[in-house]
């Protein structure tokens, strides 16, 4: 028995006016700019197009006042948008040696070349509230030092790679990477589709499946290699042109986490590497992807794959929040048909039931 | 077109104003919004992977004598992209105007100031190590 | 730059416009043989006619790779369709997404396009071909999805061998190529759920 059920337009659109309302908050008070969340909410921002796999600050900051700071609301509604837009090519891939750096600091190496570069970050704050900060602050401003920074800083990985002891890349193929967007997804995942689902996955989620290979499920002895933050230029070749042209930059975060690696029949013991790189300023989603790219490797490199963390379809298929949480409150719609079938079910099972205790005390009686 | 594509638009606007006779044209394409997936390399030096994309706003023009001019921008900019395409265009050929040089030059030099004063910010973070030296 | 400097523009409207298209080529394809006019863009490079032109504008992308004939090499349109559809030319049929032929005499075997996997079969070809006329000339009978009975289409153009290469096509299904005719302006449909069969031989 199927029924159509109507009605409750008007539900749902005074629903709406009172979502208004409550995202408006107290009148009196200005309401928040785009500008204004741009640039001071700035690593909401970047978290929105990082996990909305779109970036663009001024929308991200739209989706993030309209779902009223809820950033994994905002990276919906920004998935949204980006789903009305064409595609118009696909970049050279960044080159984050030449990065435009912010930040750039290894736990491998103290002295190494370009120096390390604390940049903005809360690592050395003692986390007390700031209450200064709750009266209005002025601008502040940072003092420059007299020479900027080395226009290119090599990787901690190249310095490892020279010795021999860093397991190489594959060599740069001309191969089409997978693109999880267009793509259905396929296990074990190629590399490149793991990466791109990473670096737009929920950072909860990634962080937590990091965290658990340095918990034992996932026998990781991670180093962090190098961590830099910073702007790349993006360059495209229009078919058009036939020759690439740069477009503008954007912010990225990367980190490479160096893994001891015992070595197999064929290879000698060396270093491994896990790669993370994502849309803005996010260290602790980048940390957390080059963990997780590093346990995913473990069959390739002759490993036991027996932790959560090293099972491509457990991470890859759980790690979206856009489908995650669409697929968890989809079970506030309607369920009233499928609940009256559970309902009579259970009600003729209890019958059954009992009959059957009720013929089983006879029986013993008996 | 790099200079083009990281301009602000108000210079832009001041670039085209400062032409004489005020260039005509004629959409070819656009101005348009859409994305660019970026790519990145796996470990920083291996083959490519799909990171995202970003919002670019894009055009081409023809002016009047013929010349085609094209633009892309990162963002959702059309009118910046659709004056960046004629900026492009006016730059083409010979006898580049001495006012479009200017601009040109003008531009370039805001970018690089602001990429220097970033970098100098940064640098001033950098950590100079020191050691000391264990008495007895 | 010098292979964009005689192109001409693509839709006025794009937005608009592109919706037209795309609404009158459902139209066409959830009704085969119902014969749609399109509003193609004002001087489409000769040898694509405005409903090729429009096809092209509002269904070829950087994602479809495209074939073409040699009879739409050998101008200018190669350019104007990289232009304006940012697409990527391909030299194998079967490497395609979509495929255009103006010469329909020599178009290759249907057999020769790609036609999708047992798992994916939406992803076969769309192969759009131009015939001489729309309407007049030798009569295909149509049977399928969308018809009710039969319905019937007459072209001018077409090679001999369609019928057959059609039903060859039609035993692969749910995996086969789509085709859409076009003449000029206007444009008829052929997916591959519909039988054609030629009455005439």
């Amino acid at each position: 028995m199927y029924v159509a059920v109507k009605g409750g337009e008007r539900a749902i659109e005074n629903s709406h006016a009172v979502l208004a309302e409550a995202r408006r908050g107290d009148a009196a008070v200005p309401p928040l700019t785009l500008p204004q969340i741009a640039g001071q909410l700035g690593l909401a921002v970047d978290r929105v197009m990082a996990e909305a796999s779109l970036y663009d600050r001024e929308l991200a900051a739209l989706a993030i006042k309209q779902a009223q700071g809820d950033l994994v609301e905002g990276a919906f509604l920004l998935r949204a948008y980006r789903t009305t837009l064409p595609r118009f090519c696909a970049s050279l891939p960044v080159e984050t040696e030449r990065m435009v750096v912010e930040r750039r600091i290894s736990a491998t190496y103290k002295d190494l070349p370009g120096g390390q570069v604390l940049g903005p970050t809360y690592d050395y704050t003692h986390r007390l509230l700031d209450f200064s900060l709750a009266a209005e602050g002025d601008a502040t401003s940072a003092p420059r030092a007299d020479t900027p920074l080395n226009a290119t800083m090599p990787h901690v990985t190249s310095l490892l790679g020279a010795e021999g002891l860093m397991r190489p890349e594959a060599p740069d193929q001309e191969r089409e990477p997978a693109d999880v967007t267009r793509d259905p997804p396929r296990f074990p995942a190629d590399r490149s589709a793991r990466l791109q689902t990473l670096a737009r996955g929920d950072e909860g989620f990634v962080l937590a499946m990091g965290y658990s290979t340095q918990r034992g499920y996932g026998g990781a002895h991670p180093f962090a290699g190098e961590i830099r933050h910073g702007s790349v230029a993006v360059e495209i070749v229009p078919e058009e042109l036939g020759f690439p042209i740069t477009i503008g930059d954007i912010m990225v975060t990367e980190c490479e986490m160096v893994n001891q690696f015992k070595g197999s029949r064929t290879e000698k013991p060396q270093f491994t590497r896990g790669y993370g790189l994502v849309f803005g300023h996010g260290e602790r989603k980048a940390m957390g992807m080059a963990l997780v790219d590093r346990a995913l490797m473990a069959a390739e490199l002759g490993e036991d794959a027996v932790h959560p963390a090293q099972d491509h379809e457990f991470v890859l298929s759980h790690c979206d929040n856009v489908e995650s949480s669409g697929f968890v409150q989809h079970l506030k719609l309607p369920h009233y048909v499928d609940f009256q079938s559970e309902l009579e079910l259970v009600r003729r099972l209890r019958a059954e039931a009992d009959l059957r205790m009720a013929e089983q005390q006879r029986e013993a009686a008996e | 077109m790099a200079t083009l594509a990281r301009a602000p638009r108000e210079r832009l606007e001041a670039a085209i104003a400062s032409l004489a006779p005020t260039p005509q044209w004629e959409r070819l394409r656009g101005p348009e919004a859409g994305m660019v997936m970026v790519r990145g390399r796996m470990g920083s030096v291996g083959g490519a992977f799909n990171l995202g994309e970003m919002t670019v706003a894009r055009c081409a023009v023809r002016l009047d004598d013929g010349r085609v001019g094209h633009a892309y921008r990162a963002g959702r900019d059309l009118r910046a992209a659709e004056l960046a395409a004629v900026l492009d265009a006016c730059a083409l050929g010979p006898g580049l105007p001495a006012s479009l040089a200017a601009a040109l030059a003008a531009m370039d030099a805001a970018e690089d100031a602001a990429r220097d004063d970033r970098s100098r910010r940064a640098a001033a973070t950098r950590v100079d190590f020191y050691g000391m030296v264990r008495m007895g | 730059m010098s292979s964009v400097d005689g192109l001409s523009p693509g839709f006025t409207a794009p937005v608009e416009d592109q919706q037209a298209c795309f609404r009158a080529v459902l139209e066409a394809t959830s009704r085969p043989g119902t014969i749609v006019t399109l509003a193609g863009p004002t001087r489409p490079p000769a040898p694509l006619g405005g409903a090729m032109a429009a096809v092209a504008l509002t269904l070829v992308d950087a994602d479809t790779p495209l074939w073409l004939d040699d009879a739409i090499m050998a101008g200018a349109a190669p350019s104007w369709l990289r232009f304006h559809c940012g697409c990527r030319l391909v030299a194998d049929p079967s490497s395609a997404v979509f495929a255009f032929a103006a010469d329909a005499a020599a178009l290759p075997p249907l057999s020769r396009f790609f036609a999708g996997t047992d798992e994916y079969p939406d992803r076969g070809a769309t192969i759009v071909v131009a015939v001489a006329a729309l309407g007049e000339g030798h009569r295909l009978t149509l049977t399928g999805p969308g018809i009710a009975g039969t319905a019937m289409i007459a072209t001018t153009g077409l090679q001999k061998g369609f019928a057959a290469m059609r039903a060859a096509n039609h035993r692969l299904f749910p995996r086969g190529v789509d085709v859409i005719l076009v003449a000029g302006n206007r444009l008829v449909s052929l997916p591959r759920s519909t039988t054609v069969s030629s009455p005439e031989g």
